[in-house]
């Protein structure tokens, strides 16, 4: 019994992995082969499908502007949260509860709600199709999201740091960059890995809020799906290139995956 | 926990005050407008009162549409919460393997949407795709795109694949805070593994399995994206769910009035209910 529920996570594992096999099996196969033939791995292994996405500029300036504006977002979150968090672990001021469980209902806001009213909402302020827009739109949830999880990182953090901090005359400006911080940074990390994950894997709105100039990859693969019949191999390469920035944040952060999932609150 | 009272504070809370409120006030104060108000499309609006509100609730349209939803949410929930806290009781505690299996299981979770949609409407084609191509060779007359059932099966298997490691994830965060202690007590009284289960493994993970329950009951609710890629809603409306169905209304059908009013329904309805789920999970805790 043992030893049988060891393969229970690697059957899962294999499960997951699966689909993905798949997805890459397939941007390294021709247009052919992937209509002729059932092949469980490339025949004619080609790389046609990833010189094409690396030469022409409508699929490359798609991970670009994908990039800009996660990064935006991501920054401006954490950044705007930071104080906030800090004021929910520490304080009690009027209205803070309240204040808390509105910031959360934005969080289940579904998008599709959103999506007509931010479209008039960023035309009417000049930010239609810009970085900002989608940047800006996806911080309806990542805030929330932010403050959530750094609150419950500083709230294990024993008040007595900031008292000592403040004897030794720190200011607050001074406390919070030097000491207060660095020793969060665990917890700074963990809502920066959430940060970029909902806005990478968001398109609903990304794709409402862009034209051209800064339209998301995922976007300009349902595109080009439509309009150049179906093209799977360059379809199926473009998907296998978005999965990789993810892996590179979840290897950074694998140490602190199983705490942070938890919110800090385990 | 003793926190100090200070009026102060809200000074920090006010840049997120700002943007979020940019963001969420705006946009809903036009819902709420649209919601109320007819328009023959020149621009001039009309006061409806709560028409569209009884239009909506009415029609049957919603009405299968939020069965279709309320089916799929409790359907991934029943296998995704169980299913996950298994994995995670049988995952190593230490030891190398063990960000490897974190790595690897994380990975779904960070494939945008609507990839994770093509790579699952690629690998279930029946022609093509390994799944579709496996289930009709050992003898499952398998079709996504014809046959609901099928359909159906496809978006929870592939909802299951996405979001069951975030599960995962959550119930082994509760697990690894179980200090060594606890098992050496239980071994020493003689207690069944079942029996560790329910009174020391479980209390734990409480409180991480309500923030799972929580966060896949409102991401379940508002799926869009995946769905839409693999199914297009279809066969005919069979995969339907109420957002799909939204913005077709809204951005298809450009039928501001009712599409707002469905809004305002949809999003009160997913309030009410993790509101629910919240209270009832919370005072079991108290318990």
């Amino acid at each position: 019994m043992r030893n049988l529920s060891r393969f229970v996570p690697a059957l899962y594992i294999l499960f997951l992995l699966l689909p993905i096999y798949w997805l890459v099996n397939m941007s390294f196969k021709t247009t052919n082969e992937i209509l002729g033939d059932f092949t469980l791995w490339p025949r004619e292994f080609t790389l046609e499908n990833y010189i094409t996405i690396f030469t022409d500029p409508t699929w490359y300036m798609g991970y670009v502007n994908s990039l800009a504006y996660v990064s935006i977002n991501t920054v401006l979150s954490v950044a705007v949260a930071l104080p906030a968090a800090y004021a929910f672990s520490r304080y009690r001021f009027l209205g803070d509860k309240h204040l808390f469980f509105w910031l959360l209902t934005n969080r289940m806001a579904p998008p599709a709600v959103f999506a007509l009213p931010f479209f008039q909402l960023y035309s009417a302020v000049g930010l239609f199709d810009t970085y900002w827009a989608v940047a800006l739109a996806h911080t309806l949830f990542n805030i929330p999201l932010a403050v959530w999880i750094l609150e419950g990182f500083m709230s294990g953090v024993p008040k007595e740091l900031d008292e000592t901090a403040y004897v030794d005359g720190y200011s607050f400006p001074r406390f919070f960059i030097k000491i207060f911080i660095p020793t969060i940074a665990a917890g700074i990390g963990v809502a920066a890995f959430f940060c970029f994950m909902f806005s990478w894997v968001e398109l609903l709105l990304a794709k409402t809020l862009t034209a051209v100039d800064a339209k998301p990859i995922a976007a300009t693969m349902t595109r080009t799906a439509s309009t150049s019949g179906y093209d799977l191999g360059l379809l199926a390469a473009a998907g296998t290139l978005t999965i990789i920035p993810g892996a590179i944040v979840i290897y950074f952060v694998r140490n602190y995956i199983a705490r942070g999932f938890a919110l800090g609150r385990v | 926990m003793g926190k100090i009272e200070n009026q102060k504070a809200w000074f920090f809370v006010l840049p997120v005050l700002f943007l979020v409120a940019f963001n969420a006030l705006i946009p809903l104060m036009t819902v709420v407008n649209y919601s109320v108000q007819e328009t023959f499309g020149d621009n001039t609006f009309f006061w409806a009162g709560l028409m569209w509100f009884e239009e909506v609730l009415l029609s049957e349209r919603f009405h299968a549409s939020l069965m279709r939803q309320m089916i799929f949410t409790f359907s991934i929930l029943a296998i995704e919460i169980p299913l996950g806290v298994a994995i995670a009781l049988t995952m190593p505690r230490k030891g190398p393997w063990v960000p490897v299996c974190l790595v690897l299981m994380a990975l779904p979770l960070l494939i945008p949407w609507n990839v994770v949609g093509a790579m699952w409407n690629i690998f279930a084609l029946p022609d093509i795709g390994l799944l579709g191509r496996t289930l009709n060779a050992i003898g499952f007359d398998y079709n996504f795109t014809r046959q609901p059932g099928d359909a159906w099966f496809t978006m929870i298997l592939m909802d299951v694949w996405h979001w069951t490691s975030l599960v995962v994830l959550l119930a082994y965060a509760g697990l690894v805070s179980i200090p060594d202690a606890y098992y050496q007590a239980a071994k020493i009284d003689g207690a069944k593994p079942f029996a560790i289960f329910r009174y020391i493994q479980l209390p734990k993970m409480k409180r991480v399995l309500t923030i799972a329950v929580l966060l896949r009951f409102m991401d379940s609710f508002m799926i869009y994206t995946e769905p839409f890629v693999l199914t297009g809603g279809g066969p005919g409306n069979s995969t339907t769910l109420l957002s799909i169905d939204l913005v077709k209304i809204a951005l298809g059908q450009f039928d501001l009035g009712p599409a707002a009013a469905m809004s305002l329904i949809y999003f009160l309805i997913i309030l009410a209910m993790s509101w629910v789920f919240y209270t009832v999970m919370m005072r079991n805790e108290a318990k």
